[in-house]
């Protein structure tokens, strides 16, 4: 058997590769977002002392954390019609995203939450703050700081997770590797450039989690 | 960061060149398979009837019973590998299979990548929709969804000649194809008949009805390219097989009809 690399005959079907480009770093931008919020929400649900929604938040979190991403995600695509829920392959893949990463989020989330001293709760209580005004303006801010490293890798595992989103028909990257690969059998080629789409796309967006939106979110508490 | 961006691109041209090093391989499938007594045929088992995973969960169908057949021609064991439509001529370059007995259509893309020895089953592919769908001819299909297992030949023959604006969503294996169009999540399916004739009859609610044709495309056996001795051998045992009847028999007990006349 003659191997012979050839690169050109996968880059010719560029627009496949650009489309899941776009498509890859546009659910993890939707997704990401959306699921750092339902995360803070969680947490916070989580830290409650009132037992309803202490015991829905920990159910939830510990039923996604202890199921695979693929199984939640066949749930949504393929599960859900027969209760009368269709979803278009994005939104599918999105949502799934989503509830992957809030699940583990809160969990990072809640760690953070716990690092912080129990004297600042007693004064903020003694300054007459709400309950979800110490969350929002005292707990949070100091959370996220101490996990914001932890969450930025979560979300980086999350985003390549997405590869597995191929498997419902969504148009993302690995979509793309494969559509390439059943068309013309070069294999290693388009994996090859799969990989080396992944790893840019994962350097862009931890270093852009780790500079720019860290600047951006912690300003304020800096001071 | 930019020191680990100059070692991945370092990495990068060390892999590049390990990759355009040429390996050149005796071709001597058949010598080995006599040599081991064994054979590794590739084949399906998310294909019934050409290949399914029967009650005991052993691998069975007319694809399995063919892969046998061989290999007691060739008077050697057979280690069966499941694979899927989209992997099994991989497993034929990566020399992880000797030969694919897997529904394997011929085309001239895949003539390139690897040999093809003679038909052994009848079959065709076609776009099936629920009866009150009228599809008449390819463009009634426009502004539609069709499911269809990604670089199987009924996704290259319906993105070929479907309209620009048809959603044709690709699916990594048949289960998933099938679940798409039963789940709803499509209106349409494009698969082989085989496929089709199981879903209609598991999913009567459906309705789903032949409609249109893609191609008719009997079976190959695929063997990795230049391996001439092996599929010679194969070619020879299928011919007998042939006139034998035991390839009529094989048809009639798994597809409930003649395999007709089917190219060398």
């Amino acid at each position: 058997m003659n191997v012979q690399l050839d690169l050109g005959a996968v880059l010719a079907e560029w627009p496949l590769l650009v489309k899941g480009i776009f498509l890859t770093t546009f659910m993890i931008v939707v997704s990401g977002l959306l699921g750092i919020v339902l995360g803070c929400v969680l947490a916070w649900m989580n830290t409650q002392s009132r037992k309803f929604q202490m015991v829905i938040a920990s159910v939830y979190i510990e039923v996604i954390r202890n199921t695979p991403f693929i199984v939640q995600l066949f749930f949504i695509f393929f599960g859900l019609p027969s209760l009368g829920v269709k979803l278009s392959p994005l939104a599918a893949s999105m949502l799934a995203m989503t509830i992957n990463l809030s699940a583990y989020s809160a969990e990072i989330l809640r760690a953070g939450i716990e690092s912080i001293p129990k004297g600042q709760l007693q004064a903020a209580k003694s300054l007459a703050l709400q309950p979800l005004q110490t969350y929002t303006n005292i707990v949070l801010p100091q959370a996220f700081k101490n996990t914001w490293p932890a969450l930025v890798s979560q979300i980086v595992i999350v985003m390549l997770g997405s590869s597995v989103c191929a498997q419902i028909s969504t148009e993302e990257l690995s979509y793309a590797a494969n559509l390439i690969q059943s068309r013309n059998f070069r294999a290693f080629e388009a994996f090859f450039v799969a990989t080396l789409a992944y790893l840019g796309l994962s350097l862009i967006l931890r270093t852009f989690l780790d500079k720019a939106i860290a600047r951006l979110i912690f300003k304020s508490t800096h001071g | 960061m930019i020191n680990s961006i100059k070692k991945t691109l370092l990495l990068t041209c060390a892999l590049i060149l390990l990759g355009s090093t040429q390996v050149v391989h005796a071709q001597n499938a058949l010598e080995n398979i006599q040599k081991s007594k064994l054979i590794k045929i590739a084949i399906p088992t998310d294909f019934p009837p050409y290949g399914f995973v029967g009650p005991d969960l052993q691998p069975r169908g007319l694809d399995i019973d063919t892969a046998n057949l061989i290999a007691s021609k060739l008077n050697v064991k057979v280690e069966l590998i499941p694979v899927t439509s989209a992997n099994r001529i991989p497993y034929l370059q990566t020399k992880k299979a000797d030969l694919v007995i897997a529904t394997l259509g011929k085309n001239p893309e895949r003539e390139k990548v690897i040999d093809f020895a003679s038909a052994y089953s009848p079959f065709y592919q076609a776009v099936f929709a629920p009866k009150g769908m009228t599809v008449k001819s390819f463009a009634d299909l426009s502004g539609k969804t069709v499911a269809v297992t990604r670089g199987a030949m009924e996704d290259q023959e319906l993105t070929k000649v479907a309209p620009a604006n048809v959603e044709i969503r690709r699916f990594e294996d048949n289960n998933a194809t099938v679940a798409a169009f039963v789940s709803g999540q499509t209106q349409m399916i494009a698969t082989g008949a085989s496929v089709a004739a199981n879903v209609i009859q598991q999913n009567p609610q459906i309705g789903a009805e032949y409609k249109l044709l893609l191609k008719d495309s009997p079976n190959f056996i695929g063997v990795a390219k230049g391996e001439d001795a092996l599929r010679l051998k194969v070619d020879e045992i299928i011919s007998a097989a042939k006139k034998s009847g035991d390839l009529e028999k094989l048809s009639q007990k798994w597809l409930g009809r003649s395999m007709g006349n089917l190219p060398e």
